[in-house]
Formats: structure tokens, C-alpha cells, sequence
């Protein structure tokens, strides 16, 4: 269609409305702040901390940093180890809160309280009580012992596990809640007719449970994965980073390069977890948008 | 009234053997806290589990700002206060009309930015606070509140978007045309039909974006320095600095900023457990 000029009005090619009608329009417009959010918040500062880490000199200079060499271990013991032991007891605890009891009912309301309160106030809470001079635990084993406790956070081994710990406390309530959600799913005429043959419970778990909650078991896992390398605070909050920034993550190691002003390093130990993140994010993205 | 067989004994015995542990699990670092707001300085570092003279006189002293760390203690909770309701309310805006146009107004385009919106709900958190950080420079935005609220809105609406599309989904498409054919324009079938069925969601989605922006420690402690411009959790974090950091008013102070969210998990709990699992994972 040729453009038609009708006194000072110019129409560029065919009139929208033949293209889009009146509600796609209004789609495109009630688009646009999420898109503008996006644009601006999420592309242009992911784009720009890429140019920033571009230069090799970076990867050099994690490659000789122990302290690099340590946060990415430390992230795959929290990874590997914290992650499972977590969901393993998210898992069991299951199918305790799914039981038909009163009190189990009110349990599970107080149970959820470390995911709804803050992680400054209740970490801070837990480091001193690990705290080796005026901690309620070294006060406790002195009580009943009288040696002095262990200095818990001194300890690299130690105050790392302890920080999976944090990591544990507050996570757990919301991971099982998600797979008691994947339980109460589950047909009970199928528990029925396993009673009724004499199933023993692990028989019962076996066949009837773990199969119906393999794949919700599986996607928690890897969404808790991906959730748990951006979780600064476990750490942070607990021991800083120290003893001698041997607790790092990468989510923390990645703050402190920024601390110091060294945003290249922070952008390149960042960009260091990519290979492993990505594959995590594809897999996850291709599970929800089935 | 009929007695327990052994074998219900039993069991029973069994569940409280897993919900002791559970229950002292869960409570002890919550319990910790509350101890050292009510103890005395003494008491709270002699380990006492229950302190000899409880007191509220700590409350009182966060309360009438009688510390060098508490000077702007009001201030910092209205910041903290401002700041969430303003996410919350910026996500709901944001997150409701980009469902609505990608699950009721079926726009060209609406699956790939439901795809971006959840991408990045998986990028890491704290790794995306780094390139954050700079850009908020780059905006001239930090230490002012925009700065965090844009990047919590930024951080809650991909969730909020996701969660927002499938209750969306759930509507009956009916009642779209049902409304159309009464001549109900595209911004009154938003008001006046869809709106008012999502009721349930935005309630779990504002919840969840406001209660993540109060309890954020991260962005705001990179965002925000001005003592005046800060918001609770960092003023927490600062208490640290301190050699002899007051420990007693600091958990005093966790405890009354630790509250709010409690309180609001509780009121609305009915809506977030089934909005909010319901959105986490699809299976």
C-alpha cells in the first residue's frame, strides 16, 4: 500500500489497526514497564558487568588469588553436600508434617517462622551464640564438661559447616512445604491398598511415594541450587567471609572484590559460575515452561 | 472414653521423637534473641537460658534512642517501611498488567517476555548485585531510595509475573467475552472482571514483594550508606563495626524489626502458602 499524504497528516504504511487490534495494543502498553524494568535494570547492568570483565588480566589474577581458588570449593561443598542434606530432610520431614495430628499442625505453623523472619536478626543470633567467650553453647559445654568449648567460627572446616547450618535453618521450612504439597497429590487409595497388603512403610515410600515426588524432588533440588549460590547472607551474617577468607563463596567473594573496589575481579569470579549456572537455568527453564 | 492401644502409644512416641528435635530446632536461634531483649547486659552474657531479672528496659532504650547506635532508629524504620510498600505496590502494578496482557490479551510476544521474566527470576541474586551496584552509579541513584526499591521491584516482579500468568490462566475466558459482548472495553474488563477475581494472588504476590524488600540485607547495605537513608537490617549490620558492639540493644532492635514480617506472614498465611507454592514449582 503506497503512502498517501492527505493534507499535513502522513500515515506510515497500513493504519495500525489493521495490524494489531485495540486489545494487543493495550497488551503492548500494560508490556512496557515490566520491559522497561528488564531493559534497564537487568540487561544494561548484565551487558555493562560483562565489558567490565572482558579484559583476560581478570581470569589471570583469579586464576593466582588462593582466596578465588577456595570460595569456588567452598561453593560446591555448600552446593553438593548442604543442598542434599537439606533436601533429604526437607523429604522426611514431609511426610511428618503431612501427618493428620493436631499438634503437628501447630509444629508446622511455628515451623515456618525461620523463612518468614528476617536472616540478619536471627544469623547474628546464632554467631553469638557460637561466640567461644559469651556464647550460650560454650557456656553450656563448660557447665556440663568444664572445658572450654571450641572456638567454632575459628575454624575454617568448622565455621563453614555451620554456615550450611544458617543455610539449612532458614531454607528448610519453605522447601518442605513445597514437597508436602507434593505428598497431599499422591492418591491415598493407593497407601490404602498397600496397607491392605502389608506393605512396611519403606515399601510404602518406596514404591508409592519417591516415585510420584521424583521429579517435584528433583526440580526443588535444582532450583534450591541455583537460589543458594545467590545466598550472600549464610555466610556473610555468620563468619564475614573469615577466618582468613576461608569461608567464602562466590556470592560473597564477588562482594568483597566489590568492596575493595576491584569490580572487573567481582564481575570475573561471577562470571567464573556461569558454566555451571547456565546448564541450571536452561534445565530449569525448559521444566517450568513445558 | 476409649484408651490408646500400645501400638498408638508407640507411634506417638515416635512422631515426638522427630518433633522435639524439630521443634528445638527451629526455635532456638528465634528464643536466643528474645532472650538478650529481655536480659540485662549481665544476663545475657553469662548464658543463662532465662534471665534472673527479665526486664524491657532494653526496649526502652531502643525505643527512646538512648544509644549512640540508635540515634536514627525511627527514621530507619520509616525508611524501611517506605521502601517495601513501594516495591510492594510497584510489583503488584507491574507484575498484574504484564499477566494480564500475556494470559488474557494473548499479546504477540507475551511468551518471550514471560521467558526473560523468568530467567531472571534464576539468575543469583547476589550475583546480579554486583553489575547492580555500578549501574545504580551509573544513574546517579545511589543512597537514594529508588535505587533499592527499583531493584527489589526489579528482583520480586519476574516471580510475581510468573505466579500472577498461571492464576490468570486458571480464569474462565468466558467470562472475557461474556464482557466484551456487553461492550466492556480492554481497561474495564481489567477493572472491573479482573481484577477483582485475582484478589486472592495479588494479595500472596503484594505479600511476598513486600515482605522480601523489608527483610532484604544485601542490596540495601550496597545501595544505601547514609545513616539517614538506611533502612533497619543495615543499620543491624553496622552495629557490628563495633568493638563492643551492644549486643543486647542489637537483638532488641532484630527482634522488633524481625515482628512485622511475622505478623504479616501470619495475617495473610492463607493466601501466600497456596499462591506462592503453587508458582515455585509446577509439577
Amino acid at each position: 500500500m503506497a503512502i498517501t499524504l492527505s493534507g499535513d497528516q502522513a500515515l506510515p504504511g497500513p493504519p495500525l489497526s489493521s495490524r494489531l487490534t485495540t486489545a494487543q495494543a493495550w497488551g503492548i502498553v500494560l508490556l512496557a514497564p515490566y520491559l522497561l524494568v528488564f531493559l534497564a535494570f537487568v540487561v544494561y547492568p548484565v551487558c555493562y558487568g560483562l565489558w567490565l570483565a572482558r579484559a583476560p588480566e581478570n581470569y589471570v589474577a583469579l586464576y593466582h588469588d588462593p582466596i578465588f581458588a577456595r570460595a569456588a570449593i567452598n561453593t560446591l561443598i555448600f552446593l553438593v553436600i548442604g543442598i542434599n542434606i537439606k533436601m533429604m530432610i526437607a523429604l522426611f520431614l514431609s511426610g511428618f508434617f503431612a501427618m493428620q495430628r493436631t499438634w503437628i499442625k501447630w509444629l508446622s505453623v511455628i515451623f515456618i517462622l525461620p523463612w518468614a523472619v528476617p536472616s540478619i536478626p536471627t544469623i547474628l543470633s546464632v554467631r553469638f551464640m557460637l561466640n567461644p567467650e559469651w556464647g550460650v553453647i560454650n557456656h553450656l559445654i563448660f557447665s556440663f564438661t568444664g572445658d572450654d568449648g571450641p572456638n567454632w567460627l575459628n575454624d575454617p572446616t568448622v565455621a563453614l559447616s555451620m554456615a550450611i547450618g544458617v543455610h539449612i535453618w532458614k531454607s528448610l521450612p519453605f522447601w518442605t512445604l513445597i514437597l508436602i504439597t507434593g505428598r497431599l497429590a499422591i492418591s491415598h487409595d493407593l497407601f490404602e491398598a498397600a496397607e491392605v497388603d502389608g506393605a512396611s512403610w519403606w515399601q510404602k515410600f518406596r514404591f508409592i511415594t519417591w516415585p510420584s515426588m521424583q521429579t517435584l524432588y528433583v526440580t526443588c533440588t535444582l532450583l534450591s541450587m541455583i537460589w543458594t549460590l545467590g545466598d550472600f547472607n549464610s555466610v556473610y551474617l555468620l563468619t564475614g567471609g573469615g577466618p582468613a577468607d576461608l569461608t567464602h563463596v562466590l556470592a560473597t567473594l564477588g562482594i568483597r572484590y566489590l568492596r575493595l573496589d576491584q569490580l572487573s575481579l567481582a564481575m570475573a569470579s561471577i562470571v567464573c559460575a556461569m558454566p555451571f549456572v547456565l546448564p541450571l537455568v536452561y534445565f530449569m527453564m525448559k521444566r517450568l515452561s513445558r | 472414653m476409649k484408651l490408646p492401644s500400645l501400638r498408638e502409644v508407640g507411634t506417638e512416641a515416635r512422631l515426638l521423637l522427630i518433633g522435639i528435635p524439630v521443634f528445638l530446632w527451629t526455635m532456638i536461634p528465634i528464643y536466643h534473641m528474645f532472650l538478650f531483649a529481655i536480659s540485662p547486659k549481665e544476663d545475657a552474657f553469662s548464658g543463662k537460658l532465662w534471665p534472673d531479672h527479665p526486664t524491657l528496659h532494653n526496649f526502652e532504650i531502643v525505643f527512646k534512642q538512648q544509644h549512640y547506635f540508635l540515634r536514627d532508629f525511627y527514621i530507619q524504620f520509616w525508611n524501611s517501611t517506605v521502601i517495601a510498600v513501594s516495591v510492594g505496590v510497584l510489583t503488584l502494578f507491574i507484575a498484574t498488567s504484564a499477566a494480564f496482557a500475556i494470559s488474557r490479551l494473548k499479546v504477540p510476544g507475551g511468551r518471550a517476555v514471560l521467558n526473560l521474566a523468568l530467567f531472571t527470576y534464576f539468575i543469583p541474586a547476589a550475583f546480579l548485585a554486583v553489575p547492580m551496584y555500578r549501574t545504580m552509579g551509573n544513574y546517579g541513584l545511589l543512597n537514594n531510595h529508588w535505587s533499592l526499591i527499583l531493584a527489589m521491584v526489579t528482583i520480586a516482579s519476574p516471580y510475581a509475573i510468573w505466579v500472577l500468568k498461571q492464576a490468570s490462566d486458571k480464569l474462565p475466558v468466558e467470562l472475557d467475552e461474556a464482557a466484551v459482548m456487553d461492550g466492556a472495553t480492554t481497561l474495564q474488563i481489567f477493572r472491573l472482571v479482573y481484577l477483582p477475581l485475582m484478589m486472592p494472588s495479588l494479595v500472596a504476590i503484594g505479600t511476598y514483594a513486600v515482605l522480601l524488600a523489608w527483610n532484604e540485607y544485601l542490596y540495601a547495605f550496597l545501595l544505601l550508606s547514609n545513616d539517614r537513608e538506611i533502612t533497619l537490617p543495615v543499620a543491624l549490620g553496622n552495629f557490628l563495626a563495633a568493638d563492643d558492639s551492644p549486643w543486647e540493644l542489637l537483638m532488641t532492635t532484630g527482634f522488633i524489626y524481625a515482628l512485622p514480617p511475622a505478623a504479616v506472614y501470619y495475617a495473610f498465611r492463607r493466601y501466600m502458602v497456596g499462591g506462592l507454592t503453587a508458582g515455585a514449582v509446577k509439577s
